[in-house]
């Protein structure tokens, strides 16, 4: 049967009929769906961990006991995975492993543009990179059978526009697979020195072997057209490559970008007369190239800045690119805002009001950054705020600061940096935007949910005890809808001579047991145009005629709005 | 045949998902083959969204770039002028003149182009306007708006009618059906 999946679908398919049995991971775009889907397979036990390197040793484990496991995360959340992953090259596997890290070139969703490439040629192990569904689904199959012949985790690297886009995937069946029986194997499985020792040279190689697989692997081919230009290509770049030059042009598609095969491209250079290697993010490939001593140019041509595109390698190579015609009108931009009605909207404004320099984190309230509430001072990645405040106060900032973390993000990173400030004692405040789910990732159950990926009751943690239990005496909780409430708390806080928590608690508002209240509406008689609502940034408010107005099909009644009206006009 | 692209552009939270699950299953039974892009994350709070619908004997890339579009459908008026130069010579843009303020708008920093469609018609640029908030009210749910386009865009192509009313009983949850039926309709006609 024939069917249209994004790439993550067809991913997650490929695990299933391989028969993977065992998968853990930590949301992220674009690689959030990889699990989503995967839970929809009963044969599949599948959970959200706290963390990608949970996550990861979560699938060591089962490894280990046997079973097919996998993982998924953004190419960020490698970085919090990379410890386990480098001795998990030396271990092996027992049962096949398979780890799926989805790039984001063009950062449509994220802090940076790292190329995961790097992480499977320093951890020394092998990474496929699927061109289209149907690859990802094939490619998902084949890690595991690598895996297990080469005894060796194995990555699969998915980017933006292959894990969000739909093409034409065949299904097949589920594998029927015996799992094999543990067997204690103390010099594989303990990287003591003495045993990691006897590993490393295994490791080397292993990675020799794979570089022959990778010679006559189905996995890498060429399609030779014209001699004049060969093009050494993987991924996404394949297919732009083929929309402006289909067959025309040599190219020598790569499906395995680690270890790379030296014969193989050597003999694909001698071919050709000009050689051209065309990778998004950094020159992996052309680097390789150069260390054979081939000729070759890459990122001469192109930048290692953001996502190609047919355009982009039309003009880089000189073919014919259409001309934009002039005089189109110029229209504002329309940015990713909170949406009506969101429980991070009160705390933001209130920290604003009180001028407080505000170290933010990674979550839907990195858009409170914006115009006009302008309330965030830095982010940087999961937890940063937290341990990044420490920091700021030990260093003796004068003023007043906080930090701002998700529940979900607290749990993934936050929880460590919290331990450092009471124990090495910061007169920090932070505060826990608890909106009770992971909400930028659309929606994923975490430890403070109560929920587990199938949606069935789980184990829930409580903040408050958790914080108190680690050293923090001052944790009090504040509804954001609350204005008063959250200025006292802020207030309060700030002055206190310890450390302390503010749990800033109301479920988003997308969530499907959270029912509206009645809109909210303007009175225009009683509006004295002052503009205090629209300090807030609530797309549902706005100025008509040179009075507030307030659009009913948006507005869920959160009435944050209405405390700021001194003239009583809403209601 | 010659690959033909669709763009259909609209603000977070209009719907473009499902008309872009409705063309794919439409275009897959149709035997082509079919590659449908969108970008999911930050796009979905309230911001520009944009999906890539792309059909032939061969698809390679799932993105769409300047000048290549066959087609754009707009959910929002000046959705349709920010992917203007997308449109292909002798390519049309189907409109829903609904205008939704951007932040920047609400916050005052900046002005709603309100005649950006004309702006579009006089530099000869095909725009079919439709009110497809009204049509999509008439048929029983303002929802529906992505829907009452679908059937805007079926107008300009060569498949059946009955095959598009196939695709809609396959992709939406039985009860919205028939009111989806009737958006269709209204979008065809209109």
């Amino acid at each position: 049967m024939k069917k249209l999946l994004i790439g993550n679908e067809a991913l997650a398919r490929g695990l299933w009929e391989a028969s993977c049995s065992v998968i853990s991971s930590y949301p992220g775009t674009p690689s959030t769906e990889i699990t989503e889907f995967a839970a929809k397979y009963d044969e599949i036990y599948c959970e959200w961990a706290p963390n990608e390197k949970v996550a990861l040793e979560t699938a060591f484990g089962a490894s280990l006991a046997g079973a097919r496991a996998a993982c998924a995360m953004k190419h960020v959340g490698m970085n919090v995975a990379a410890d386990p992953l480098f001795t998990l090259s030396y271990t092996g596997v027992n049962g096949g492993l398979v780890i799926c890290v989805a790039d984001d070139p063009g950062m449509h969703s994220s802090q940076n543009e790292q190329d995961s490439r790097r992480y499977a040629i320093a951890s020394k192990v092998p990474m496929l990179e699927p061109a289209d569904s149907s690859e990802a689904k094939n490619f998902a199959k084949l890690a595991f059978d690598i895996s297990e012949q080469f005894d060796t985790p194995v990555m699969i690297r998915m980017c933006t526009r292959i894990a969000h886009s739909q093409s034409i995937t065949e299904l097949c069946d589920r594998a029927e697979r015996a799992i094999p029986a543990y067997e204690k194997n103390p010099q594989k499985y303990i990287m003591m020195p003495a045993y990691a020792k006897l590993r490393h040279p295994f490791v080397e190689e292993r990675t020799k072997k794979l570089a022959e697989y990778a010679e006559t692997s189905p996995l890498n081919t060429v399609e030779y057209g014209d001699s004049s230009i060969g093009i050494i290509t993987s991924g996404t770049s394949y297919q732009y490559v083929k929309e402006v030059f289909g067959d025309k042009y040599s190219v020598l598609k790569l499906g395995m970008v680690n270890p790379l095969p030296p014969k193989m491209i050597k003999d694909f250079a001698s071919k050709v007369e000009r050689l051209i290697v065309i990778e998004e993010l950094d020159p992996v490939i052309e680097e390789f190239c150069k260390c054979l001593g081939l000729s070759v140019e890459g990122k001469s041509l192109f930048s290692p800045i953001g996502e190609f595109s047919q355009t982009v390698i039309a003009k880089a190579l000189g073919a014919e690119t259409a001309k934009i015609p002039e005089g189109l009108p110029s229209v504002p931009v329309r940015p990713p805002v909170m949406c009506a009605g969101c429980p991070h909207r009160g705390m933001f404004y209130t920290l604003a009001k009180n001028k407080v320099t505000v170290l933010g984190d990674i979550g839907c309230y990195t858009l409170g950054a914006q115009a006009p509430l302008n309330a965030l001072d830095s982010t940087l990645c999961m937890g940063a705020s937290v341990s990044g405040l420490h920091g700021f106060n030990k260093a003796g900032f004068d003023g007043k600061c906080v930090a701002v973390i998700g529940d979900s993000t607290f749990m993934h990173s936050g929880i460590t940096g919290l331990i450092n400030i009471a124990y090495n004692g910061s007169n920090s405040t932070v505060i826990i935007l608890d909106n009770s789910i992971t909400g930028m990732t659309g929606h994923q159950q975490n430890p403070t949910t109560g929920y587990n990926i199938k949606g069935d009751p789980a184990s829930k943690i409580d903040l408050e005890t958790l914080c108190r239990s680690v050293g923090i005496n001052r944790v009090r909780v504040v509804d954001p809808y609350d204005l008063k409430a959250c200025d006292t708390a802020i207030k309060e806080e700030l002055a206190a001579d310890e450390p302390s928590v503010i749990i800033s608690r109301r479920p988003c508002v997308l969530l499907k047991y959270v029912k509206p209240k009645t809109p909210v509406t303007v009175d225009p008689d009683k509006c004295r145009s002052c503009k205090s609502c629209m300090r807030l940034g609530c797309p549902a408010i706005s100025m008509k005629d040179g009075k507030a107005v307030i659009d009913t099909t948006l507005c869920v009644g959160c009435g944050v709005c209405t405390q700021l009206c001194a003239f009583n006009a809403i209601n | 045949m010659n690959t033909k692209n669709i763009i259909i552009s609209g603000v977070g939270g209009q719907g473009s998902l499902l008309a872009s699950k409705l063309l794919g299953r439409l275009l897959v039974d149709e035997g082509y083959d079919v590659k449908v892009s969108e970008v999911h994350g930050m796009s979905q709070r309230g911001g520009s969204v944009i999906t890539y619908v792309k059909f032939g004997e061969k698809v390679y890339s799932p993105i769409i770039c300047e000048k290549e579009a066959d087609f754009i459908v707009s959910f929002e008026k000046i959705e349709a002028a920010r992917w203007a130069a997308y449109l292909k010579d002798g390519g049309k843009i189907i409109v829903n003149t609904q205008e939704i303020d951007p932040m920047p708008v609400i916050t005052g920093a900046a002005e709603y182009p309100h005649d950006a469609l004309d702006t579009l018609d006089s530099l000869g640029i095909d725009c079919d306007r439709l009110d497809a908030l009204a049509l999509a009210s008439e048929a029983g749910s303002s929802k529906a708006v992505n829907i009452v386009l679908m059937g805007r865009l079926a107008k300009y192509f060569d498949i059946p009618y009955e095959k598009w009313i196939n695709a809609i009983e396959n992709t939406v949850a039985p009860k919205f059906v028939e009111m989806n039926k009737k958006a269709f309709a209204l979008g065809y006609n209109a």
